[in-house]
């Protein structure tokens, strides 16, 4: 797991749920759009992330050095928690060699999201990393494409 | 622009208010307006002046068995949001009021009859973008006194869903096609909410619980749109015992409401134990 999520992780199981909830929402209110240059309405659908209700999608630019940047849109005018998780993936993995990228896990939404985790959400938000990851994993081989999630 | 809601035909108009309405009581001290959603971080991000957050696990089930609070944890549900009873309450959620009605029924079930639901939930207040806010409100606790319980009305437990199979009632699957199927059954990563087996109860029509509402702003259909989806469409009386049911009873609860107040159902009943115990309990029939 790379070193600043898994740090980011530790800290949220250390807070009580109001201050799971305000760090959440800090990180939601961070969350920047994919910007034109990278992606524009109507976006493709091989962007979109399966099973996320929030009607997220992800691209990733691959740099000539390996490391990534990750870029999202979330749809939803309330995907609060998709926009939350948008901006944490950014801030703690975009800027790493997309090897380290790949080794993220499902394992930090509920980690992360504790008790504001519920019904579908959960599998749209673990969703959402695994779409990460996948583009990871391909953007790690530098021979192949860079995939749609 | 949706209809305006006494024009609508529904059995029981007085159930649901406009966000108009809402907005022109937001400073009522007979009012308290409460939102309940699935995603439990959206109250925190911006709500409706005044409103206050009931979460459907923590608020209203019981924190160990599968059931809904006692008598007394409403009562004390209602101190904490400051709600007596004599206040109009009035719910309001993500997801066309899914939540939202799944509290109302919870809250029927202590007899606060003086309960509504604000048509077209958060999404509609969003579009119209009227005011939100981050702020919490505390309200001086009340006394509220409440009826122990009473389950049956509204309420139907395996047994009695068994027995009402049994001789063919109006049963309801309000879950989506491919769950009705068995081709879906839980989610992934959630097996505690999972059921080993899939299909339906025999008999049960299936009719997705948010075709009873207009997308694009999160109201209900007019009566006459329910009346041909429920009535001709899928041929349920609203004369004969139903019962509607769904994963865990929180679907359902939100056709119980259409059923009951919007086109007047006179005995339904919300089976919230639903597929994750029909699915899983031993000897039960099922369809497919």
């Amino acid at each position: 797991m790379p070193d600043k999520l898994q740090q980011l992780t530790d800290m949220f199981q250390t807070f009580d749920p109001a201050d799971r909830t305000d760090l959440l929402l800090s990180y939601a209110d961070q969350f920047k759009e994919v910007p034109p240059e990278i992606a524009t309405r109507p976006f493709a659908k091989s962007h979109q992330i399966p099973q996320c209700e929030s009607d997220a999608y992800v691209w990733a630019n691959r740099y000539d050095d390996g490391t990534m940047k990750l870029y999202f849109a979330v749809e939803n005018p309330s995907g609060i928690s998709a926009k939350a998780l948008a901006a944490i993936l950014d801030k703690t993995l975009s800027g790493l060699p997309a090897s380290e990228i790949a080794t993220v896990n499902c394992d930090i939404v509920e980690k992360i999201f504790r008790q504001n985790i519920s019904m579908g959400k959960g599998m749209g938000l673990m969703a959402m990393v695994q779409a990460v990851q996948a583009l990871a994993k391909s953007a790690s081989n530098p021979r192949s494409p860079i995939p749609d999630p | 622009m949706a209809t305006p809601i006494e024009e609508r035909g529904y059995a029981h108009p007085d159930a649901l208010v406009s966000t108009d309405w809402v907005e022109q009581h937001l400073n009522d001290p007979k009012v308290r307006v409460v939102e309940s959603n699935e995603d439990t971080l959206l109250y925190s991000s911006g709500h409706v002046p005044g409103a206050v957050h009931v979460d459907w696990t923590t608020d209203l089930n019981d924190q160990v068995r599968r059931d809904y609070i006692t008598r007394e944890g409403f009562e004390a549900l209602m101190s904490k949001i400051g709600a007596a009873n004599d206040t109009t309450v009035v719910f309001y959620g993500d997801k066309n009021n899914w939540w939202a009605c799944y509290a109302f029924w919870v809250f029927q079930l202590f007899g606060h009859t003086n309960a509504k639901v604000m048509d077209g939930g958060r999404l509609k207040w969003e579009k119209e973008k009227r005011a939100t806010s981050r702020d919490v409100p505390s309200y001086p606790k009340t006394s509220y006194k409440a009826k122990e319980r009473t389950d049956a009305p509204h309420r139907a437990f395996r047994d009695e869903v068994l027995a009402h199979q049994k001789k063919q009632g109006q049963l309801v699957d309000v879950r989506s096609p491919e769950e009705y199927a068995g081709t879906r059954m839980h989610m992934p990563d959630y097996p505690n909410e999972g059921a080993l087996r899939g299909g339906h109860i025999p008999g049960a029509k299936s009719v997705p619980w948010a075709r009873a509402i207009n997308p694009d702003e999160g109201t209900f259909k007019s009566a006459a749109e329910l009346k041909k989806l429920y009535l001709e469409d899928n041929k349920l009386s609203p004369d004969q015992d139903t019962i509607a049911y769904c994963r865990i009873g929180e679907r359902s609860s939100h056709t119980w409401f259409a059923l009951k107040y919007l086109l007047g159902f006179k005995n339904i009943r919300n089976y919230d134990g639903s597929w994750t115990e029909w699915g899983n309990t031993v000897g039960v029939p099922i369809e497919k």
